[in-house]
């Protein structure tokens, strides 16, 4: 029998219901959510300094664990998640208390996996920035939050100690969908043959429907039936890693090689190398073949011995961002958009904005492909005219807001306007790479009981 | 004959840092050779001119007719920092579907969604 892994989340905002499905009707023994983007963490950071009372964790953790918990102590499936971000123990509480809500036997067991923050220590262990080779000293003193992403083995150890949900903060996307095979075959740390294996199949499942048919469908090119009722991929998994990537019958959406192709890449830089905590996986080898309807069979992932290193996010302050747009309809529409942009370019002068750098876009002509936009295409009927502008100051910054507004009547005729009705400025918090040796991150399991 | 891009492959763009990566994936087995051969990394440079600031490396994936394009300093900056309304550069896979390409007329046939001009 293969093991059945199946997809709750492919990141924070990700839809809740194809969880819910996948726990009553995926037949799993694990259910895992991946509930982060790069600046996840650093975002968390920000807002506990604004608002103490924040907890933390995933704010839909109640949503996702109060529906998909029925289903799964029904079947006795397992969730590994990354859902704690900055705090996995008060997750982990609050997992305690929606089981115990939902009327869970005593005794079972959630743990905790914490240690990827190491936002006071980083600068004792990291030493170059990845992007442009700078000592990662020279970000001292901006530094908001740093977490190293963990592999699978906290994981496997919580699993080993009897827990039935596992809730962690930073651990490499693959990882968390991996470690279950890890546990229940037995997999040695150091066999990078088959860790390759099952890392690569995590890759094809860590970002939800984007290997169901979700960022995949273009009308006449590659169509997919009913994609407003996506499933959530399950992978069932064999011994040596090797899987058929599935999905629950009469959902929506489609698996076939095209899908599973187009996963398979999604963010990988070199395929022979795509490095995570666990093992180098190598992609190249691999073999795909459609053996049903919604079913592709993946073999021959390779996997090549993990670094001695693990890679660490460090997200500094930065500066700001000031943006905001206005709009042109109607014949002539680009031409007054283009005197709008001469204006407020002489008007960044007469007010001296100390922006470093400033953009000035025409949505709906070139504010997406910039360069590479026709330059022959006919002239639009609407146009955005968006500004935004790059500051060290929040100060800076709200002058965007402010010429813009100045547009509303000293402006170009019949310009379209929306009133301000939010702060238009946002802090950018910057996020830098670098590596750690594998030793300066020291996993910690707490363990809850129902 | 000249074709766009769009009808011998398909395409998904990721992102990391300020480095995006644009996958290109044949259609059909047979249509990979002429993407290896007509898609450069120089090529793909040159396409994107305006967007990608920093060095483009392709690497190839024979076994599934794969080529990955990464474009370093692609995003303006990553994520955070860019002053582009697709921050995440989820949208700059298409732009190559615009890419020109001379397909043999003998395989017409395994264009996608595509009809010669006397047909």
């Amino acid at each position: 029998m293969a093991l059945r892994i199946g997809s709750g989340s492919a990141w924070w905002g990700d839809r809740l219901e194809p969880a819910k499905l996948n726990a009553e009707q995926g037949d799993l023994d694990y259910l895992c959510f991946e509930t982060m983007a790069e600046a996840t963490i650093s975002a968390a950071q920000v807002r506990k300094r604004r608002d103490p009372s924040f907890p933390g964790y995933d704010t839909y953790l109640d949503d996702r664990m109060s529906r998909v918990l029925p289903g799964c102590l029904k079947r006795g499936t397992k969730i590994v998640s990354n859902q704690g971000w900055i705090n996995p123990e008060g997750a982990s509480e609050r997992v305690v208390h929606w089981l115990r809500e939902l009327g869970a036997p005593k005794g079972i067991k959630v743990a905790a996996v914490n240690g990827s923050l190491i936002t006071d220590t980083v600068l004792d262990h990291a030493d170059t920035l990845m992007e442009d080779g700078r000592p990662a000293s020279a970000l001292k003193g901006s530094i908001v939050s740093a977490e190293a992403y963990m592999g699978a083995e906290p994981i496997v150890q919580a699993l080993k100690d009897g827990a039935q949900i596992v809730i962690t903060g930073r651990v490499a996307d693959p990882s968390i969908f991996m470690a279950p095979m890890m546990h229940e075959y037995g997999w040695d740390a150091l066999d990078h043959a088959r860790v390759g294996h099952g890392n690569g199949i995590g890759h094809l499942l860590e970002c939800g429907a984007q290997v169901t048919g979700g960022y995949f469908c273009d009308p006449g090119f590659k169509d997919v039936p009913d994609p407003w009722d996506l499933a959530f991929p399950i992978a069932e998994v064999e011994s040596d890693g090797s899987a058929v990537i599935s999905k629950v019958k009469n959902t929506g959406g489609a698996i076939n090689i095209r899908t599973v192709k187009e996963q398979l890449f999604y963010e990988v830089h070199d395929p022979a190398n795509y490095i995570t905590p666990d093992v180098v996986v190598d992609f190249t080898t691999t073999d795909l073949e459609e053996i049903g309807h919604d079913r592709v069979r993946v073999t021959n992932i390779s996997g090549k011995p993990r670094t001695p290193t693990l890679k660490v996010s460090i997200a500094c302050h930065e500066g700001f961002i000031g943006e905001d747009m206005f709009f042109y309809a109607g014949p002539g529409a680009l031409r007054r958009a283009e005197l709008a942009k001469k204006i407020l370019e002489e008007r960044f002068k007469i007010v001296n904005l100390k922006a470093e750098d400033v953009r000035v876009d025409f949505v709906g002509l070139n504010a997406i492909h910039a360069g590479v936009s026709p330059k022959d295409q006919p002239e639009p009927y609407e146009i955005a005219v968006r500004v935004a502008a790059r500051t060290k100051t929040r100060e800076e910054a709200m002058k965007i807001g402010r010429e813009i507004d100045g547009m509303a009547v000293s402006g170009v005729a019949m310009t379209g306007k929306r009133v301000p009705h939010q702060d238009r400025t946002r802090e950018i918090i910057g996020v830098w790479s670098s590596l750690v040796a594998r030793e300066a991150i020291k996993p910690v399991i707490t363990m809850y009981e129902s | 004959m000249r074709v766009k891009l769009q009808h011998a492959a398909h395409v998904r763009s990721g992102d990391k840092g300020n480095t995006s990566n644009i996958t290109v994936i044949a259609y059909e087995p047979d249509l990979y050779p002429i993407l290896k051969d007509q898609l450069t990394a120089d090529k793909f440079k040159a396409f994107y001119a305006g967007i990608v600031t920093g060095k483009v490396t392709r690497y190839e994936v024979d076994k599934l007719g794969v080529l990955n394009f990464v474009a370093e300093g692609a995003l303006g900056g990553g994520v955070s920092r860019s002053l582009s309304l697709d921050n995440y550069g989820k949208a700059l896979s298409a732009a190559v579907l615009g890419f020109e390409l001379d397909v043999p007329e003998k395989l017409g046939n395994l264009l996608v969604n595509f009809r010669t001009p006397s047909a």
